[in-house]
């Protein structure tokens, strides 16, 4: 009897049934043990949403707000459709960078999966948006939501002023040169809403004020060197920014559309690049954060059992010859090697003295945050992949080369092919490897305006997709021709496609 | 440091503009869809919503990406046979085992586009760019139709029209008005009884007074009630009178023996659709629904389309039926009157150039549009014949063959397209 209340009073109920007020002493509970861990995120906002409100923000790529466009229309009716016909089941939450660190539960999740959820994505993703190199680089998360208003009401401003076909169709144009709206070196600012509006009006004039160099009538100095003429003088990677820094006829309006659809495409950028990583540390602490609990005996049997199916379903790795195989499950993986170096810290074996000498033996905390915080998934993979999780994965690499009738198997995992497989797979999630290299090389400044860019194939692969449409949203950008040449491996440049077609 | 939101309670369709948007941007395509999916539809779910397919090819959003080909190396997990050096067939169809591990990237796929539109949608569709022909504003000045709007307030009306808020703002308002003055001499002399407690030597008559006079302001004070009749409002509600143009429609079909099942299924279709066009286009139409064999029967909706007769047929029945309709209830001068008549084309021979006259002296006058559709694969016969004849002279008479399913809505379009104002 007196053993029985003595459990009750330690066990939080196990629901199935959650409640608001269950929800907060669980998040309590969870908070504790993720500052006993030094999880350091931004404050949490939970919102409980229902499955079609999960569908909304599916089609609006997880933000809570977003300019109106026909594209995230049919994304809804997209996954509106897989969802009734049972294709696919909802994700049991969203998480967005922002501050507070917004958080989406779906109401139909039970208590455990409530739990679950909460360590998952209010303290793992929240943890890594707030540290993480790339995301305290390149997004931020206290202006976003401001950021996203802003586009939105300009957005609707430019409808009402120049009609909704004609902003449909102008970001149509843009959002099919989104992937090339980066920039991957150089740092964007911090700026505040207010800030941005009275920036976006001195923009706006200045940009129509200011003598653009493509408009010269007057002849330049004549030079007498003929590279010194070249425009960009450099070629330049992010080519919607160029676009909106050049395009010679582009009203202001469609200047500050392509800057917001590049700008939001920018706040994506680091998600890219963090799959793994990201998925990976939030699942670790899940699955870390609810164990302590239980082991505190916090949580029933029923409770946990339900978490670790769950968890188990989540870290799944169908083999390659599986139906399900769809590629490297992120999850599994990042789940798998986080796991891995808490291993390799406390219970470090020859193998991994020898390939992580300054990890074995070391603070496990103190290494795995500083894993989180300076990596992405490329370097992170490069570092940290271990002949154990090789092992475990039983990976193996195949090289195909199209010129060959047949796929070999170039390493697999064993001490030869260790070096090998970990170095594809890294490559494998460098990003400038998986989209196709496009860069601005030229434009004809004494001619005909038009623009060039060049595709540089990487390991001899062509470049696909619907050129000939895309080209014809570029040269809507642009306003005079626009051409596409691919540079040969023997230095030679063959022309891809342009647009306008010549007659 | 935690907020927990319940959005539940959210507007739901945060994503309908952009739906909208998406639908809008392929209204040809799913228009295409619709018309093609009418033909092959039951007659009871025509109202329901319908799902709608368009060639994915036809909302791709491009983008540059990698193509096939090329040298590509991959690593995968679970392996169980391979060491290095093997060679593996390349499988077909950039499968599990290599070339393009994600799928999606491919954008290739040529399933189509599926999904569901609402019934409204589904019949803005349907019904897009179509119009009662003809229709004129009669008695528009005659003002025919009340419509009950808010109007104020007054201070009398029954109970049920109490305006809670108005009724005790007013009772405030007198409360002020009517205590206002001797609170402040109750304040007052509150004030004086408290000085004069605190003289050295106080005046016990004038203390009495005093006193006196405090219980009386109390209350005088207490006497002033909380609501009285005077501050009652009722909310105040006139009639008001609205221009509209009235619209009647009658459904003249043949129910004869000769009338098979799948006749008077595709006639029940076509008047599913009218009724549907009407109770959208319209909202003051008003349907007559008029069934025949050798005599003429005014039936209801249910009956009309459900019930089963069988007989000989005599058309100039349901004409005269009709016409007396018209004359007993439906004053051309007021109504727009519209007909349309379902038959096979079979009729009592005599009975066409009855039927005919009947319509060329009666009926025509009085309507703004009379459809006639045969529902027949065969030659046309007398029915056919008079009324073409007809037609000539009477730009109101409209004549359409249905020959198969498919053929109700391109006729239903042919016979409602909106006319060139």
């Amino acid at each position: 009897m007196s053993n029985s209340a003595l459990i009750s009073r330690a066990c939080l109920p196990d629901g199935p049934d959650w409640t608001f007020e269950l929800l907060a002493s669980y998040q309590q509970e969870i908070a504790r043990v993720a500052a006993h861990y030094q999880l350091d995120t931004y404050p949490n906002q939970i919102e409980v949403i229902t499955a079609e409100q999960m569908l909304d923000a599916y089609s609006s790529i997880g933000m809570p707000i977003g300019y109106h466009h026909w594209s995230y229309g049919k994304k809804f009716i997209q996954s509106e459709q897989h969802y009734k016909r049972g294709y696919m089941g909802l994700a049991y939450e969203i998480v967005i960078n922002s501050d507070p660190c917004i958080a989406y539960l779906m109401e139909e999740n039970t208590l455990p999966m409530q739990a679950l959820v909460m360590a998952h994505a209010c303290y793992g993703h929240n943890s890594f948006f707030k540290n993480n190199y790339l995301f305290r680089t390149w997004t931020d998360a206290s202006s976003i939501i401001d950021y996203l208003v802003f586009a939105k009401n300009y957005v609707s401003k430019c409808e009402e002023k120049y009609g909704i076909a004609e902003v449909e169709n102008f970001l149509d144009s843009c959002h099919a040169l989104m992937n090339y709206g980066v920039d991957r070196y150089k740092r964007p600012q911090k700026i505040s809403m207010a800030e941005e509006q009275k920036r976006q009006q001195q923009r706006e004039a200045f940009l129509q004020s200011q003598v653009n160099e493509l408009w010269r009538t007057l002849p330049a100095k004549a030079s007498t060197n003929p590279t010194e003429a070249r425009f960009p003088a450099e070629p330049q990677e992010n080519i919607l920014y160029f676009i909106e820094k050049n395009a010679p006829l582009l009203q202001p309006w469609q200047r500050e559309l392509v800057r917001i659809v590049r700008k939001i495409s920018q706040y994506f950028y680091p998600q890219k690049q963090t799959q793994v990583m990201n998925e990976g540390w939030a699942t670790f602490w899940h699955y870390t954060l609810l164990q302590h609990l239980y082991a505190e005996g916090k949580l029933s049997d029923r409770f946990m059992l339900e978490v670790l199916h769950s968890h188990t379903n989540v870290v799944l790795q169908p083999p390659y010859n599986s139906k399900y195989y769809s590629g490297i499950n992120p999850y599994a993986l990042g789940f798998a090697i986080f796991s891995d170096i808490r291993r390799i810290c406390e219970n470090p074996t020859a193998e991994d003295k020898a390939w992580f000498p300054e990890l074995a033996g070391s603070d496990w905390l103190q290494s795995l945050h500083f894993a989180m915080q300076n990596f992405k998934d490329e370097s992170f993979i490069s570092q940290y992949l271990s002949p154990k999780v090789m092992r475990d994965f039983h990976l193996f690499a195949v090289t195909d080369n199209s010129k060959e009738s047949s796929l070999e198997v170039s390493a697999i995992h064993n001490a030869e092919g260790y070096q090998q497989i970990r170095q594809l797979l890294s490559a494998q999630y460098n990003l400038s490897q998986l989209e196709p290299n496009i860069q601005v090389q030229q434009v004809n400044l004494n001619t005909d305006r038009a623009l060039t860019l060049r595709y540089i194939p990487h390991q001899e692969i062509p470049l696909g997709g619907a050129i000939e449409q895309v080209m014809r949203h570029l040269h809507r950008l642009w306003g005079f021709e626009v051409r596409l040449e691919q540079l040969q491996s023997d230095g030679s440049v063959q022309l891809l496609a342009r647009c306008p077609e010549p007659a | 440091m935690v907020h927990f939101i319940d959005r539940r309670l959210n507007g739901k369709n945060k994503s309908a503009v952009n739906r909208q948007r998406f639908i809008r941007r392929y209204k040809q395509q799913i228009k295409q869809a619709v018309s093609d999916a009418i033909s092959k539809r039951s007659v009871t779910d025509l109202h329901k919503g319908e799902s709608v397919s368009i060639p994915a090819r036809d909302i791709t959003e491009p983008f540059f990406h990698q193509g096939q080909g090329g040298i590509r190396q991959r690593v995968h997990p679970g392996n169980d046979q391979f060491s290095p050096g093997d060679r593996i067939p390349r499988p077909q169809g950039g499968g599990a085992g290599s070339g393009q591990g994600d799928a999606s990237a491919d954008g290739e796929g040529n399933d189509d586009f599926v999904f569901a539109i609402s019934k409204d949608e589904y019949l803005d569709l349907l019904f897009e760019d179509l119009a009662l022909p003809d229709l004129k504003h009669n008695q528009l000045d005659k003002l025919v139709q009340y419509k009950t709007v808010r109007a104020g307030y007054r201070a009398e009306g029954v109970p049920a029209n109490i305006d809670i808020v108005r009724s005790l703002r007013g009772s405030l308002a007198r409360r002020i008005a009517m205590s206002a003055d001797k609170k402040q001499q109750l304040k007052q002399a509150e004030a004086e009884l408290a000085e004069l407690e605190q003289a050295a030597v106080p005046d016990e008559l004038a203390r009495r007074a005093l006193l006196e006079h405090i219980a009386e302001l109390k209350q005088k004070l207490a006497a002033v009630p909380f609501i009285d009749s005077f501050d009652l409002r009722f909310r105040n509600y006139q009639k008001k009178p609205e221009p509209t143009s009235k619209a009647v429609m009658f459904c003249l079909m043949d129910v004869s023996g000769s009338m098979d099942q799948a006749t008077k299924e595709m006639a029940k279709r076509f008047y599913i659709l009218l009724y549907l066009f009407l109770s959208r286009s319209y909202k003051n139409v008003e349907v007559v629904y008029i069934r025949h064999h050798t005599q003429a029967k005014e039936v209801d909706e249910q009956e009309f389309f459900y019930s089963q007769e069988t007989g000989g047929t005599i058309v100039s029945s349901a004409l005269k039926l009709m016409q007396e309709i018209i004359a007993k209830r439906f004053d051309p001068q007021e109504w727009n009157i519209y007909a349309a008549q379902a038959s096979d084309g079979d009729n009592w021979a005599e009975d066409s150039p009855l039927c005919a006259e009947l319509l060329a002296r009666q009926i025509l006058p009085a309507v703004r549009y009379y459809a006639y559709i045969e529902i027949s694969p065969r030659a046309h016969q007398s029915l056919w014949e008079q009324y073409q004849q007809l037609q000539a002279s009477q730009p109101k008479l409209a004549l359409q063959q249905i020959r198969e399913v498919s053929d109700i809505y391109p006729v239903f379009r042919e016979l409602f397209k909106k006319q060139a104002a």
